[in-house]
């Protein structure tokens, strides 16, 4: 079969701002008359979620949509689950879809695991002989033998979301669209799900389109990735290249970021100021691309504008997931104070980290003695490679955030007679 | 999977669509477990459970007996007050629960719409259905108030007509059509306007007042039947009452000006339904 599964061709979808839903009938009225004279609505404030977004995916393929919040990422996939209809150009689907934007959509408290599966299975466009022959199989899936004839209200929220988890992914579409609901349940459950979606792809050759903020399992899961940038198509192709071109852009084009510039709260910024920062010593010619293992250094340019008592820097280090890995302040070490107004170098330097290959951001903070002074959540991100030198096997591999040496002893105990 | 793939193609639609019956008969166990869904869960944590479907018609059956009937002195055909108003609510109890179901559907199930696509039809049919569910028991329990009248008046007329078992189900099946028209009217203009779901009840309550269920048709004076007539309710109830009781007064014409408004009313219903449920997602 050589026609694409899914065609998606100039699909566009225009949201109105400000007078969402709730307006009164004066207004509507009003709309009507403007309208009906051919004059544009005065306060119509329009906003293209999506806007010309072509791509064409054939079958077997793991493709993962990728994006900022605000992308678009959630209007595409509830255009082509059919929830809403786009404002122009048109999507096809060769194939019976399902879709799973939320995890136990129309599962009811009252009724027990056993009702809300054959409802659930309902829902979402299986008939009863199809559950019936899956009931088993998605019983055991989810772990929920012993309860499955209790009232889900009295399930933990972990038994829950591996029944509704289960339900969907026993379905037998030949397309399947899922959005986020990997953030759901524990890590067990997660990989469980992850490998039953690669399964669905490779054995079964279903089609799936995958919408996640967890970059590595777009990496890991998908053969395609879709990268939707402000609404439009920013780029299609292999997941890795697409997160590393992609993930640090407006910080990778300069050496230096121009932290003036970052979103920050308003109050801040006003006693002292950080203004830029910059790696020191970096090699290679994307000075945020750091070979794994080698230490860093950050020097960073701050305007202080009134005298200060005291000057502390702190640094956060979180990882795509948001989860702060690494944290330092400044006064752990040396105490900076008190200084005058006027424009300072502050040098920050780590011990080399062995942190694993991947993006990270840094969250930049400014104190005084008692009060924050300035602080850029999103600084800016930072790539660890794995590099020749790291000399640490089956590294891109591994969980977690950091990589520990460990010493072992292996010592063979004298056999029991 | 038996079934050959098939091609869905999505783009924004301007011209009005009517109803895809394959796609509605390929949901049908949704329909089915829709239905069951409603019984097994509304009366979970109650002591009379189902019973409930009985008491309320005959509690309203009681006080209009006790107000209208007894204090107010109002005429009801020659029958006994109290299978009078039975009879009459039996019919106008299924009309506006009906109503009410289909008219609070999409901004009641918007956070189901919105994670999932299945006909949004099959949401206010089931509803017809288990409401159909309910007006049997009802059914049953007016025949067994019946019951106990005439072995209280032996001599008494009063019974159902023979021809009902033909004509009661086409009567209910003109219910159920004007109901789930006017219903899907509600469920489009709500989703914009919520001044509606408030107007919806209001009007309820006055929609049983230019109805036959307090008072008989014959009592209104011949030059207002027509505008009668043209509230498609109203030769609903009056027939049931015939057909039920034996007394009654059905107009042959009229009712056919009864069944054109409901004509319009399901068509024009389905139309801005189903206009509206493509993006009303957008708006709750």
């Amino acid at each position: 079969m050589s026609q694409p599964i899914i065609e998606v061709s100039n699909l566009s979808k225009r949201y109105h701002l400000g007078a969402i839903g709730a307006t009164s009938l004066r207004e509507e009225f009003s709309r009507l008359v403007d309208r009906v004279q051919g004059k544009p609505h005065p306060d119509a404030q329009e906003f293209w979620a999506l806007r010309d977004v072509s791509f064409e995916i054939q079958p077997g393929e793991v493709v993962g949509v990728i994006g900022r919040n605000g992308a678009g990422k959630s209007t595409l996939l509830k255009i082509l689950s059919r929830i809403t209809e786009p404002t122009s150009g048109r999507a096809t689907m060769r194939g019976r879809v399902a879709s799973l934007l939320e995890v136990g959509t129309g599962f009811h408290p009252e009724l027990t695991g056993r009702e809300n599966v054959f409802l659930n299975g309902a829902i979402l466009g299986m008939n009863r002989y199809e559950v019936r022959r899956k009931f088993d199989e998605i019983v055991a899936f989810a772990e929920v033998e012993q309860f499955i004839d209790t009232p889900v209200k009295r399930y933990s929220s972990g038994m829950y979301v591996r029944l509704a988890f289960a339900v969907a992914a026993h379905l037998e579409p030949e397309i399947l669209i899922i959005d986020e609901v990997l953030a759901v349940g524990d890590a067990n459950f997660q990989r469980k799900c992850l490998r039953r979606i690669r399964s669905l792809a490779a054995e079964e050759m279903r089609t799936v389109l995958f919408v996640s903020h967890n970059l590595s399992a777009v990496v890991q899961l998908c053969t395609r990735a879709v990268y939707l940038q402000k609404g439009r198509l920013g780029a299609i192709g292999s997941p890795a290249e697409i997160i590393r071109d992609h993930f640090n852009t407006g910080h990778s084009a300069t050496q230096i970021s121009d932290l003036a510039r970052q979103p920050r709260s308003a109050q801040l910024g006003k006693q002292a100021l950080l203004m830029s920062a910059q790696i020191a010593g970096a090699a290679g010619d994307n000075s945020w691309q750091l070979a794994f293992g080698s230490p860093i250094k950050i020097e960073f340019k701050i305007n202080v504008r009134d005298r200060l008592q005291r000057l502390e820097l702190g640094i956060g280090l979180f990882n795509l997931q948001d989860v702060e890995i690494c944290s330092s302040l400044s006064s752990w070490s040396t105490q900076h104070g008190p200084i005058d107004p006027g424009i300072y170098r502050l040098i920050a330097a780590y011990p080399a980290l062995a942190i694993l290959p991947g993006t990270y951001r840094f969250g930049v903070g400014l104190k005084s003695e008692h009060d924050l002074l300035d602080y850029v959540p999103e600084a800016f991100d930072i790539q660890f490679v794995d590099a020749p030198h790291a000399a640490r096997p089956n590294l891109a591999t591994v969980g977690g955030a950091i990589a520990v040496d460990i010493t072992t002893t292996l010592t063979r105990l004298p056999e029991l007679t | 999977m038996s079934e050959p793939p098939r091609e869905i193609v999505i783009e924004a639609t301007h011209d009005l669509r009517f109803l895809d019956w394959r796609e509605l008969f390929a949901y049908r166990d949704l329909l089915r477990l829709l239905v069951w869904r409603d019984f097994a869960t509304r009366y979970k944590q109650t002591i009379l459970g189902p019973l409930w479907h009985i008491f309320q018609p005959l509690l309203t059956t009681v006080i209009f007996t006790i107000v209208f009937s007894q204090v107010a002195e109002l005429p009801t055909d020659g029958l006994p007050p109290t299978l009078f108003y039975l009879s009459g609510l039996l019919a106008w109890s299924y009309f506006s629960q009906t109503f009410n179901s289909t008219s609070s559907t999409l901004v009641a199930n918007a956070g189901l719409f919105g994670k999932v696509y299945f006909p949004r039809l099959i949401v206010p049919l089931a509803g017809v259905v288990s409401n159909f569910v309910s007006f049997l028991i009802q059914l049953l329990s007016f025949f067994t108030i019946l019951l106990i009248y005439r072995a209280a008046h032996p001599g008494a007329s009063v019974g159902p007509r023979w021809s009902a078992i033909v004509f009661l189900p086409l009567i209910l099946l003109q219910l159920a059509a004007f109901s789930l028209g006017i219903g899907l009217w509600l469920a489009a203009l709500t989703t914009k306007f919520r001044d509606f779901s408030v107007l919806s009840g209001f009007l309820l309550q006055l929609w049983m007042y230019v109805t036959p269920v307090i008072l008989p048709l014959a009592k209104v004076p011949p030059a207002w039947h027509l505008y009668v007539a043209l509230n498609p309710v109203t030769m609903p109830v009056e027939c049931f009452r015939y057909f039920l009781l034996g007394t009654g007064w059905v107009n042959v014409s009229l009712l056919f000006v009864s069944i054109a408004t409901t004509a319009v009313a399901l068509i024009s219903g389905l139309l801005v339904f189903q206009r509206v449920e493509k993006t009303f997602v957008d708006v709750v």
